[in-house]
């Protein structure tokens, strides 16, 4: 069981009180309609399955109910980083392209 | 019966208090100290089970957690049997009941274990594989069979009247284990004043200390362990969990503990006690202190009764006063092996000889065996055993140097003991909890913890350092390193002085060999308790399994439910020799929690029975159970299903709820469908984007109905949202849905749309909801409120503010039924009052309360949709036929307009929902039903949609349906047939889902 730290309560929780919701940094795009079947079936359906570090997005479900983003590492478990909404990942994985790293608007 | 392997003197018992317990029905007695295991070995019972695969008789080999085959079935009556105890680890009370687990009519004589002796060579791994999976339709049978004939326990069949607890502790060090490296490395840390946890799977702490004749400053081991625990217990914030397994080392330094509170105590835990807890443990430094097992040899009919591991002949001498045998043998590969000769010959029993498979031992143990005059043959090595429930004799033979091969001819020796010591296996498993692989140390002869991301430390025997006195300084270190780490001051301890013995290196051996080669000598068992031999374990090797975990799959090595705590080096290093590889390169071994096995109790703890998981009641819940109502589960909501009156059956019950409604009046708590207050000036525009359909034009006072799509357009959730203000909406959600549409709000607002100024505030439980429907809900309205509720002053798809029955309300006037209908929403703790008033005012007018059943058969009589019942999150508007929910128009690109754009959303042929007449309109489809266009077409044939809903109503004296249908909206008029199981096949013609009052005009009036 994973000790979470709540960037919003500024403590750490055990993870029965937080939800994974899935990769962080999935953006959506700006205009959908001009997106083609392509596009979008890449912002719906594909996500990442690294061996390794992963950008994850979290909610404080059973606290505070905030989003926030954390930085794991998918084979140890070990937790890098927490970080907010909007913020961007310190801790990444060289072999991650920039288009990640420079599209963390949320 | 007497205790003839019981000792006069000596040991940790208590011979004054005598217990009485009984073994497959049988009498026996052990004292206060005995595990079941002693107390057996004491009373010379030598079966203790029957092999699982080969039927063969099996004794107790070890002592402690690592035993493979003392696995007991133990309760006295049906309600507190317990599978999978190891007597080993299980103190004897008096009363305590137990039995062996498999072997037909009895262990003693066991049917099987013919085919074991016949067919034994013809029992290759995978045997049962091989041999019965054809015809595969057989195999259920075959299973059942293979199962009764082999089995290690069975569930108890009625409920366990004990009470099971859990506990959430923090501490800043977690020790694992009371040996010596433990205790020392607790008080240290203790003393520097952290918070400590120490926790020992034995009854009493000491660890290996409790099975030697060893000396601490010059005294007995036993009085150093008492001083210490005694200082510990000093300490507020030291807590000492003996009779506790850390069964469990998971991320982020969180162990989970197995206390046995009272499993020593009686059957049934006493009055007032827990039988087991379990602590959740959140530690910041973890010191694992778990010490090692000894390694038993791999020789040929090495499993029969007789046969053990030297460390725990000296453990039953030493601790519990027991003798296991007569006349002993001890093969060994080390000097450790000495010592069970040496306790042996101490206790006065005759040691036969001492088989050391190295050319000489110069170590003090060695020196020792030598002055009491023990006859030791070097070189050598037991390659045989004879007997079949109790060892008689074995064959000794010379070996070569590396220990490959028999050089010399056999000499027999009359013994009923063998014990062996192949070395120690660090107990390694609590560190590869965690992902962490252990690592091969040549040195060790063993795997030690591997590198790890956790704050862990070892000490002692699980560093491979089996002296005391490095366990003792390691235990030191690791306490010191413990404080160092969460900032505490070191502190002074002085240990005790410990004799140091020099030692002769040990050989590295694991597999002895026989005269003949292993296909064809006699049975040299691995896995004792999956039955796993070296022959077998070649044999893998030869089919191609070539990695560990692969030969491990193949032949179930490890697989028992002792994990293999004894087998699994042993089985790489046969592997390994197989392959002409070292055993690191062959793989790694790896352990999983539990450490060792515990009861679904301890897991339960008290979520069980009506705690197992909470239930939500509405304001009225009373009132429901009062009337009779049954209930049906929503989610974890309990709402009233149907009213049943005197005799009615079900369906003169809704036939009854169902034409009260549309004929008067009925009424319908609706408490529990999800409530979302929202707030700000961005609302509106909130509810544009997750919302199909448009909400720009929503005035204050009225209500819409809204679906909700997810970005692949599918629908989701659906509900009534009022504007309450400007600013200001309350949303309602499905009765399931409500938390995950809250946290989808949130989700798009926090991540995406954090410019909106908006917020969300779930208010389920504030309000209490009642819906009064059918044609004189205004007449009983009237009643209850000053306000003007008429046609003209409170239209369709109104809300207002009035006041009802004396108390502060929100009116809605929505409709579910179809009906004129009003939702009264009233603050929760006036819920029962409004309630009972609407009741009392509605008699004169017959008013029925109905519930869910009822509100679904006269929503589908009118085509509403259930979101979950006739969506499955693969349907989307247009295919639910309500295009009129979406607004294509709206400026922003809201949830699930692309999505429902995509080129497989818009294929004609997509299935729509349609309404369905069966031809016999006496029949009612049964819900799930697929249907085809042809019901002559060749099996597979093409299906075409499932029925969603399907009712008999009362009110259009027909049966009613919902389904899917390929292409159904284009098809109206059309047939579908449904084929059923039952070889009936329903016709169906295709219609609109609204069957009732197409012009909606009984609402609008």
């Amino acid at each position: 069981m994973l000790h979470i730290y709540c960037p919003h309560c500024a403590e750490y929780r055990e993870e029965e009180e937080f939800h994974a919701a899935g990769q962080a940094h999935i953006v959506r795009p700006l205009d959908p309609d001009a997106c083609t079947d392509k596009e979008w079936g890449e912002y719906l359906f594909f996500r990442k399955n690294p061996r390794g570090l992963h950008h994850e997005l979290w909610v404080h479900s059973a606290g505070c109910r905030k989003f926030f983003n954390m930085t794991r590492d998918t084979q140890t478990y070990e937790i890098k980083e927490i970080y907010k909404i909007g913020e961007k990942p310190s801790v990444v994985d060289s072999s991650v392209p920039q288009e990640i790293a420079s599209g963390a608007a949320s | 019966m007497t205790q003839q392997n019981r000792l006069v003197s000596g040991g940790r018992i208590d011979r004054s208090e005598t217990l009485t317990f009984t073994y497959n029905g049988k009498k026996y007695q052990g004292h206060k100290g005995d595990t079941l295991a002693s107390a057996m070995l004491a009373n010379g019972i030598d079966v203790v089970a029957r092999s699982f695969k080969y039927s063969r008789p099996r004794g107790i080999i070890a002592s402690g957690a690592e035993e493979p085959n003392a696995v007991l079935q133990l309760g006295a009556t049906e309600a507190t049997q317990v599978p999978n105890v190891r007597a080993t680890q299980q103190e004897l009370f008096d009363g305590l009941v137990s039995a062996s687990t498999n072997g037909w009519p009895s262990v003693d004589t066991d049917v099987m274990s013919l085919v074991g002796k016949v067919g034994g060579k013809m029992m290759p791994p995978g045997f049962y594989y091989k041999t019965f999976m054809f015809p595969e339709s057989l195999w259920d049978t075959y299973e059942s069979m293979i199962r009764k004939a082999a089995g290690i326990g069975r569930a108890p069949k009625e409920h366990d009247p004990d009470t099971y607890d859990a506990i959430n502790q923090h501490c800043d060090v977690m020790v694992v284990g009371a040996g010596p490296a433990g205790l020392v490395a607790a008080l240290t840390a203790a003393r520097g004043g952290a918070r400590v946890i120490i926790a020992d799977e034995q009854n009493e702490f000491g660890g290996s200390l409790l099975d030697s004749s060893e000396q601490l400053d010059g005294k007995p081991a036993s009085e150093w362990i008492r001083s210490i625990v005694e200082e510990l217990s000093t300490f507020d914030d030291v807590l000492l969990l003996p009779r506790s397994t850390v069964n469990g080392y998971h991320d982020h330094n969180f162990l989970t503990i197995h206390e046995r509170c009272s499993d020593h105590l009686a059957d049934i835990a006493p009055v007032n006690s827990v039988r087991q807890r379990m602590h959740r443990v959140r530690a910041k430094w973890v010191v694992l202190a778990t010490g090692a097992h000894e390694r038993p040899l791999v020789y040929a009919n090495n499993d029969v009764p007789g046969c053990m591991i030297s460390g725990a002949v000296s453990a039953y001498i030493n601790r519990y006063g027991v003798v296991p045998g007569n006349e002993l043998v001890v093969m060994t590969t080390n000097d450790y092996g000495y010592q069970a000769a040496i306790d042996w010959a101490n206790a006065g029993r005759t040691v036969a000889a001492i088989v050391d498979t190295r050319t000489e031992s110069k170590g003090d143990r060695a020196e020792t065996a030598r002055q009491l005059g023990l006859n030791i043959i070097t070189g050598s090595a037991v390659i045989d055993v004879q007997g079949s429930k109790r060892v008689t004799g074995v064959s000794i033979a010379p070996l070569d140097e590396s220990g490959t091969k028999v050089t010399g001819s056999i000499t027999k020796l009359k013994v009923d003991t063998v014990a062996t010591s192949g070395g120690w296996s660090p107990v390694v498993h609590l560190s590869c909890h965690t992902g962490s692989r252990p690592v091969w140390d040549d040195s060790v002869v063993g795997f030690l913890p591997g590198p790890t991301i956790q704050k862990q430390l070892t000490a002692g025997g699980i560093n491979g350092q089996y002296e005391t006195s490095v366990a003792l300084q390691e235990g030191l270190d690791a306490g010191l390193q413990a404080l160092t780490n969460i900032g505490l001051e070191a502190v002074e301890l002085v240990l005790p002085r410990v004799e140091q013995l020099t030692m002769t290196a040990p050989m590295i051996l694991f597999h002895i060999p026989h005269i003949k080669p292993t296909s064809q000598a006699p049975k040299q068992f691995v896995d004792y308790q999956t039955d796993v031999t070296a022959a077998g374990i070649e044999i893998a090797c030869r089919e191609g399994f070539e990695a560990i975990e692969h030969v491990k799959r193949y032949t179930a090595m490890g697989f028992g439910t002792d994990q293999g705590k004894l087998g699994n080096i042993n089985g790489m290093a046969v592997a390994a020799k197989a392959l002409n590889k070292t055993i690191p390169e062959t793989g790694t071994t790896v352990f999983r929690p539990n450490y060792t096995p515990i009861a679904f109790g301890a897991i339960t703890g008290r979520h069980c029975g009506g705690l197992f998981e909470p239930e939500r009641y509405t304001a009225m819940h009373k009132w429901h159970v009062e009337q009779g109502a049954l209930f049906e589960d929503v989610g974890q909501w309990k709402r009233p299903w149907y009213y049943p009156k005197g005799n009615e059956t079900m369906q003169d019950t809704l036939n009854r709820e169902c034409l009260a409604v549309r004929d008067s009046v009925g009424i319908l708590d609706a408490s529990t469908l999800g409530k979302i207050d929202i707030q700000g000036k961005d609302a509106r525009e909130f509810l544009g984007r997750v919302y199909t359909n448009a909400w720009a034009k929503l005035g204050v006072g009225k209500c819409r109905y809204g679906l909700m799509a997810g970005e692949d357009g599918m629908i989701f959730d659906d509900g009534v949202t009022a504007c309450l203000a400007e600013n200001h909406f309350l949303m309602t959600t499905t009765t399931g849905g409500a938390a995950h549409v809250l946290e989808w709000l949130e989700i798009y607002h926090q991540t995406e749309w954090p410019e909106l100024e908006v917020y969300f505030t779930s208010v389920t439980d504030h309000w209490s909801t009642m819906t009064i429907s059918g044609p004189n809900s205004r007449k009983l309205l009237e009643k209850l409120t000053d306000y003007d509720v008429s046609k003209e002053n409170f239209a369709f798809m109104d809300w207002k503010a009035a006041t009802v029955a004396g108390v502060p309300a929100r009116v809605f006037r929505i409709s579910f039924t179809g009906e004129l209908s009003f939702e009264i929403n009233v603050q929760a703790n006036y819920g029962m009052q409004v309630w009972n008033a609407v009741i009392e005012a509605g008699k004169e007018f017959n008013i029925t309360p109905y519930g869910t059943e009822t509100m679904h058969v006269l929503r589908a009589e009118k085509g509403f949709i259930i979101v979950g019942q006739d969506t499955d999150g693969s349907v989307h508007a247009y295919d639910l036929g309500m295009p009129w929910a979406v607004s294509m128009q709206k400026p922003f690109s809201f949830i699930g307009k692309r999505g429902m754009q995509r080129e497989d959303c818009v294929r004609p042929d997509r299935k729509q929902l349609v309404g369905l007449k069966t031809i016999d309109p006496n029949v009612v489809l049964p819900e799930g039903s697929q249907g085809v266009f042809d019901p002559k077409a060749p099996i597979p044939m093409p299906l075409v949609g499932h029925i969603t809903s399907s009712y008999w109503s009362a009110n259009l004296n027909r049966s009613i349906a919902m389904g899917f249908v390929k292409g159904g909206l284009d098809k109206m008029g059309e047939k579908v047939f449904y084929p059923l199981a039952d070889g009936r096949v329903i016709e169906a013609e295709i219609c609109s889902p609204v069957f009732l009052d197409p012009k909606g005009e009984r609402q609008h009036v």
